[in-house]
């Protein structure tokens, strides 16, 4: 810097950022990938000046000075074009060159990413790494009390149920006198969560769509994707894969338009109608796709202009009280298949969800309850409601649980778990946790990336620039450029990878613990964790 | 594991048949306890058919209490066997009290209830005694129902057999359940000791359900008296079988596709197809998660035996339709002891899918595959 350039409160040092470039001058060969690949423009190349002074021996001779010039990578320290380490400069380095480094005493940047007044908004999820679903353990082993299983030998009901299941009596009764039955699907217990396209780029939607057509067809898994809100492509809605789609309507309705003149021409009913109330990353918040995303395909298939900015509204124009909300919802939508579709509210865990289930279990039309932690992930949203808005899964499905366990209806509302489930990596051993303390299944999202697209997202602050259509990676980017990167075969095959090997885990998990013949729902005996407090607020065993 | 005996015969026959059964089982258990469920009884107690017996363990004081409790109640007892034996316990047995099966006369305006009401008041008052019982430690009741007796006591059968007098003729039953082992999963207690039993349905299982935490947690929820306790993860099964019957009004034929559902492709020709499909989802908190072997008795007198798919070895039911008596046993030495004058080539071991039901006239054993068409309301 030079001596006369004027410091402003923004004026940061590279040593103020986050994420400091390591460059290698050695190395480099001033190839200009990493500048050009870099989706912040953090870096760029850098012209050195470099004084040299000869001091020869003797005393004869002067010492003298002479100047050189020399290229390579220069970090920026505009707070807005710091690096947001996702080291795709790595990637794309032919000789390992450079590489982005955390400094986790550097924190002078959160104090400057606010500049114009704007509040900082990102994708990502909340930047915490604590799991309370990692510290749970299975305790309950069979061993000579009941042979235990063997994961790889035995046979496992791992579906579970999506739907109104009728009580004992009114099922038998509405058998007896042909009377209606709600409409119930066998899936199984790891649904892709919303992700909706245009949040996500084309070619990770057809990845994540032919692993879904590859588990279902060839593999036998019956495995769900949820559209997330942004309508769905029409050769999708008209092609027989739509069964195992959940449609997700949310509070801008887009894309419903195109759904509803669809409805005629579908071959297939869809799996599900999930009605988006809230999501984990964003309590009490809608859904927004940055301008920088809507491009015409997008536009088309929501029905909007392209190149403007869609934030969904925080809570459905048509609602006025949760009745409202809820029920008359629930029944238009189930009203449009014919009462055939399963229709769900998706809602954030908040100390209110109880208000929510209740409200269900009187309403016979309800197929279930989605309830979305503090841990889940966004495309977009603000900062600050990432990381302090909202309520952790595990008590909440908890407490839903026992409240349904009360009222005798803990088979006929299935309830789905959301939110941080997998992620350390710790896909089966976090969805088993939240089966056995009452969820009928889980939905995932960010581990979808992470694992079938090579997301480099993770809760240290990295990369999380979802919203503004750069993802190096084109998961989420709408950019051709950047999305011909994502080749979705290749993510088909890593969505089926991480599916059977999920599969597999859960059957360890569960082989031990002698449970084969269904899904171990709320078999909170087997659970136990080393934290007293906790423990009692879900009622699982203590160990030491 | 726990050795599960049960006889059904024509005439009445002395409990320590089955007891004696269970000795010869003795390896396979350790020797912790015994339950026996008599119904169909002989003896004295025959001709109070309709009334209802309470059967447990009392002190004096206890005695005294539940006397003055049902006299509230306008329960005036009819006949009563009152067992306090006259040796030392056998080792590992305490010394409780009085043995006691007293046949109570149902008040005049409980006889003008509908019959889901009376029992339902019956199991009440059980409870209620159990729950007094367990304030003062003076009182166990272990079931109150007509023609039904409990008897449940730590220690090895045999010994405890001949310390109880078990032999005893107002002890003589068509239908008895006997089970040697304490459970030992969870806490010794005499009300986690099986057959379990609740308005005439009785039923033992040896195994571990680990499913049990969600089945009870489900029974719990179902608004219907008497399904509490659980202190073995057994009791579910008996709870089950009174719900499939009772409550929902199946046969117990259809007992096991509550339990143990089949999966898609054994449903896929079944003629019942639809409503299997549509019972399984419904009752999916009832699926039991095995090795269980359950062999119970309805209150009409017929018996049965199940077991789930991960059972390795199979009970066997067998018996002589000329003397009128078949005998279901976990072990097949249990069988050979209690009725060797039989034909061997027709004994019958259940397989997952199987359902073994010998009715009250004792002629033959009639075997239910899942896979059949279904015979549902009773």
């Amino acid at each position: 810097m030079l001596a006369e350039r004027p410091i402003t409160p923004s004026t940061l040092s590279v040593k103020d950022l986050p994420w400091q470039i390591k460059w290698d001058i050695n190395t480099c060969t001033k190839c200009g990938r990493c500048t050009s690949v870099c989706p912040v423009n953090a870096i760029e190349l850098g012209v050195f000046r470099k004084r040299e002074i000869n001091a020869p021996m003797g005393l004869s001779a002067k010492p003298t000075t002479t100047f050189s010039t020399f290229y390579g990578i220069r970090q920026r320290t505009d707070p807005a074009y710091s690096c947001i380490g996702c080291a795709m400069c790595n990637m794309v380095c032919p000789n390992n060159a450079i590489r982005p480094e955390r400094q986790y005493d550097s924190t002078t940047l959160e104090f400057q990413n606010n500049r114009g007044g704007q509040s900082r908004t990102r994708g990502g999820r909340r930047n915490n790494s604590e799991s309370l679903l990692d510290q749970i353990k299975f305790i309950r082993i069979s061993m000579l009390t009941d042979p235990a299983l063997d994961a790889g030998r035995h046979e496992f009901e791992m579906r579970t149920l999506l739907g109104r299941v009728l009580s004992p009596e009114a099922e038998l009764k509405a058998l007896r006198e042909n009377g209606w039955m709600p409409p119930v699907r066998e899936i199984y217990p790891l649904v892709i969560g919303g992700m909706s396209f245009g949040a996500l780029s084309p070619n990770m939607w057809e990845g994540i769509q032919m692993a879904v057509a590859y588990l279902n067809e060839e593999l036998n898994m019956p495995v769900r994707v949820c559209t997330g809100e942004g309508g769905c492509p029409p050769r999708l809605l008209r092609s027989r894969f739509l069964k195992y789609v959940i449609l997700q309507i949310a509070s801008g309705y887009f894309g419903w338009d195109e759904i509803i003149h669809a409805i005629p021409e579908m071959k297939e009913d869809p799996c599900a109608v999930e009605i988006k109330y809230g999501q984990g990353a964003k309590p009490g918040d809608g859904g927004l796709l940055m301008w920088y995303k809507v491009n015409k395909l997008i536009a088309a298939i929501r029905g909007v202009p392209k190149g403007v900015s869609l934030p969904s509204p925080p809570t459905h124009q048509t609602q006025y009280s949760i009745e409202e909300s809820v029920a008359k919802m629930i029944q238009s939508m189930s009203m449009a298949w014919g009462f055939r579709v399963p229709v769900y509210p998706k809602i954030s865990a908040s100390s209110t969800s109880m208000a929510v289930l209740n409200n269900l279990v009187r309403n016979p039309y309800a197929a279930g309850l989605a309830i979305d932690g503090e841990d889940g992930g966004t495309g977009a949203a603000y900062n600050i409601s990432m990381n302090h808005m909202g309520h952790p899964i595990a008590s909440s499905i908890r407490d839903c649980y026992n409240a349904l366990c009360t009222a005798g209806a803990q088979n006929e509302i299935p309830l789905i778990a959301g939110g941080g489930i997998g992620k350390h990596g710790n896909l089966a051993a976090n969805a088993a946790a939240l089966i056995m303390l009452g969820a009928s299944m889980v939905q995932i999202g960010k581990y979808v990336m992470q694992a079938g697209a090579g997301c480099l997202g993770s809760e240290k602050d990295r990369c999380n620039v979802c919203n503004i259509g750069v993802c190096p990676k084109g998961i989420t980017s709408q950019d051709p450029r950047l999305y011909r990167r994502l080749d979705p075969e290749k993510v088909a095959e890593r969505v089926v990878d991480f599916y059977l090997s999920f599969d597999t885990e859960l059957r360890k998990v569960f082989a031990p613990l002698g449970r084969s013949t269904s899904l171990p729902i709320g078999m909170s005996d087997a659970l136990g964790i080393s934290d007293k407090d906790a423990a009692d607020r879900l009622g699982i065993k203590y160990v030491i | 594991m726990c050795r599960l005996f049960a006889l059904t015969s024509r005439d009445p026959v002395s409990p320590m048949r089955a007891i004696d059964a269970l000795n010869v089982m003795k390896e396979g258990h350790d020797g912790s306890g015994v339950g026996l469920f008599l119904s169909g009884l002989g003896g004295p107690f025959e001709e109070f058919g309709e009334c209802p017996i309470l059967s447990g363990i009392f002190s004096d004081s206890g005695l005294k209490r539940v006397f003055d409790y049902m006299s509230d109640k306008g329960f005036n007892s009819k006949y009563s066997v009152l067992f306090t034996p006259e040796t030392e316990p056998p080792l590992g047995t305490p010394k409780r009290g009085i043995y006691a099966s007293i046949a109570f006369e149902v008040p005049a305006e409980m006889k003008k209830l509908s019959k889901d009401d009376l029992g339902s008041r019956l199991v009440r008052i059980r409870l209620d005694l159990r729950a007094m019982g367990e304030q003062k430690n003076d009182i166990m009741v272990f079931s109150f129902w007509p023609d039904t007796i409990m008897i449940k006591e730590v220690g090895d059968p045999l010994a405890i057999g001949e310390y109880l007098r078990l032999g005893r003729e107002e002890l003589y039953a068509r239908h008895i359940l006997a089970q040697g082992r304490q459970n030992t999963n969870y806490a010794i207690n005499l009300y986690a000791c099986h057959p379990f039993f609740i308005e005439g349905v009785s039923t033992m299982t040896n195994g571990e359900n680990t499913a049990f935490v969600p089945i009870r947690e489900y029974l719990q929820s179902r608004g219907v008296t008497g399904y509490e306790g659980y202190n073995s993860d057994s009791e579910v099964f008996t709870h089950i079988a009174h719900f499939s019957t009772k409550k929902l009004g199946l046969d117990i034929s259809a007992y096991k596709h509550v339990i143990t559902p089949m999966n898609d492709d054994e449903m896929a020709g079944h003629p019942d197809r639809a409503f299997l499909s549509g019972l399984k989802k419904s009752c999916r908190k009832l699926i039991i998660d095995g090795p269980n072997c359950v062999i119970g008795c309805l209150d009409d007198g017929s018996m049965f035996m199940v077991q789930d798919r991960k059972k390795l070895r199979p009970g066997v039911v067998g018996g002589n339709p000329e003397i009128g008596m078949y005998a279901f046993s976990s072990e097949i030495c249990g069988l050979n002891a209690a009725i060797p004058e039989r034909d061997k080539s027709k004994d019958f071991q259940p397989m997952h899918l199987d359902t073994a039901i010998v009715r009250p006239d004792c002629r033959e054993v009639t075997k239910c595959s899942q896979k059949d068409p279904l015979r549902l309301q009773r």
